[in-house]
């Protein structure tokens, strides 16, 4: 054959066909194993939730059990606004839903990814840095949400909570459980993108997250007050965890976090403990509150049918 | 095409594969694929996972760029190795995220990265693109074990002094210092260890060594 080599005709034709057939398998060969690499990813945050309520059963759970038994633990699903209002909430009977496509359409928690959230809500932080009006209704505008599961188990409820934020590099986020008096730290997951591994990666691991448990986020009075991550080795109060040495951008970050996030599902659980506990105290009429009242009741008993 | 057969397991095709791991070793002798060798060498498994990850990438790359090798035009050689480099390595970044997720995480960006690592470019280069299969295959085994070899010997320095502890894939983690009890004599984790330039102290460490037990490495003129 005599085919010129090294003539620019050939060459064309050599680079077009190459890129031709490795485009070509690279599609393909992601197409094939896009739906396993998804279900890792919502695998993981399921292992993530189910480990962060802080109790025995799920606490060391694999990443392939956790799709299993999700939905038999997470009972409620929720999206919370910026002020602790539901904007929509699904039982463990509603299947877990596709992400929408548009933020604010979004129903089901689960798809609230607060990593994304984070990165648009920095950006409102320094166009209305003093606050305000303005600044809030810019975060309604821009859909800004903050998703809450609830756990029953033995007819305790657990409030799990997930945020995100900075760290010293790179995105961190973590998940916080409120045991049913909505204040106390039952379990707590945290994880990182690029902290420096052995200083603040350290954020991931048990001693770390061990000091949160039973730490409270509310006063006795009830006002919301920040969990503190101090130094490690210091004295701690009922709302200060020992942090991790070497890794102090990293504890400004996760303080940052959860100031921010526990603030807005403290406004939530606050309403949803006086509602639980205390009779209902508004300006509702006195018929209007027996019917409400025995409305709840037959979906309670109807929760309790459906899990035994 | 020759026509004498040769022995698939000759002298020559021997030392392709021994070469690399010692007397040309692409890491500590001809300096190639450091950075990445300072990065993924805090845990055993990482750098086990990125020696084979390496190692494929390389197998495969010679084995295509050798078969090739009469077709690919001169003038867009470099593009066309780096395609197939860059192609393989999206294969493996894909593979690794769909089977070994938690490795894919903690491996993050420089499984992307080996796409630049000069080793895979200059054996494409240097020795795929003018010899037959089965050599460049040899190859290319001999170079991706000699960076292992590096990989794991400093990750196994580092992880031991740095988090007191030993990963390897399949086994849970084997927390030696706590077993033999050193960290209630007094004994703290290295943290120094755990960052960049401890490998390469200990890159260098393993420099010295090595031309000290191989004499005719030293460069006489070097005095």
């Amino acid at each position: 054959m005599s085919i010129n080599k090294e003539g620019n005709a050939y060459t064309m034709i050599f680079a077009i066909t190459m890129v031709v057939v490795v485009g070509g398998l690279l599609a393909f060969i992601s197409s094939t194993l896009k739906p396993t690499q998804m279900e890792n990813v919502k695998n993981e945050k399921m292992q993530n939730i189910l480990q962060a309520i802080g109790i025995e059963e799920t606490s060391t759970i694999s990443r392939d059990e956790a799709g299993a038994i999700f939905n038999d633990y997470i009972t409620k699903r929720i999206i919370l606004d910026y002020d602790g209002n539901v904007i929509s909430e699904l039982s463990n009977e509603d299947p877990i839903m596709a992400a929408a496509r548009k933020r604010a359409d979004e129903k089901d928690a689960f798809n609230v990814d607060v990593r994304k959230y984070y990165n648009d809500l920095t950006g409102l932080m320094k166009k209305y840095p003093e606050g305000g009006a303005e600044y809030e209704a810019a975060l309604k505008e821009e859909a800004i949400t903050y998703p809450l599961f609830v756990c029953e188990k033995d007819g305790k409820e657990f409030y799990i909570t997930y945020f995100s934020g900075k760290g010293l590099w790179d995105d961190i986020w973590g998940y916080i459980s409120l045991q049913e008096d909505g204040r106390t730290i039952n379990g707590s997951v945290f994880d990182h993108k690029g902290e420096t591994p052995g200083l603040g990666s350290k954020i991931t691991e048990a001693p770390f997250n061990d000091d949160f448990l039973g730490k409270v986020i509310t006063t006795d009075e009830g006002e919301y007050r920040p969990i503190k991550v101090l130094k490690p080795g210091i004295k701690r109060k009922e709302y200060q965890v020992q942090g991790l040495s070497g890794a102090t951008f990293t504890h400004v970050g996760v303080e940052e976090m959860m100031d921010r996030s526990l603030a807005v599902y403290n406004k939530y659980l606050k309403g949803r403990m006086a509602s639980n506990t205390a009779p209902v105290i508004n300006e509702m009429s006195d018929s209007n509150m027996v019917t409400d009242s025995s409305y709840q009741m037959v979906i309670d008993t109807n929760a309790v049918l459906a899990i035994k | 095409m020759s026509d004498k057969k040769e022995a698939l397991f000759s002298k020559k095709n021997k030392k392709l594969i021994s070469d690399p791991l010692n007397l040309n070793n692409p890491v500590t002798i001809q300096v190639l694929g450091i950075c990445s060798a300072l990065a993924v060498t805090v845990q055993m498994d990482n750098a086990i996972v990125m020696s084979i990850a390496v190692l494929f990438v390389m197998v495969m790359g010679n084995l295509i760029v050798s078969l090739l090798r009469n077709l690919i035009p001169s003038k867009i050689k470099i593009i066309v190795q780096l395609v197939i480099v860059a192609a393989l390595v999206i294969i493996v970044d894909q593979v690794l995220k769909a089977y070994v997720y938690d490795v894919s995480k903690s491996l993050s960006v420089f499984v992307g990265l080996i796409i630049t690592n000069c080793i895979i470019m200059g054996r494409l280069e240097a020795y795929a693109l003018g010899n037959k299969p089965w050599g460049s295959i040899l190859d290319g085994v001999g170079n991706g074990l000699g960076y292992g070899l590096i990989l794991v010997v400093v990750a196994f320095f580092k992880e031991l002094f740095g988090s007191g502890s030993l990963t390897i894939p399949g086994l849970p983690k084997l927390e030696i210092f706590e077993w033999i009890g050193l960290y209630n004599i007094g004994y703290e984790d290295n943290g120094l260890m755990l960052l960049p330039p401890s490998s390469l102290i200990l890159v260098a460490i393993y420099i010295w060594i090595q031309k000290k037990k191989t004499p005719s490495l030293i460069d006489e003129n070097a005095n």
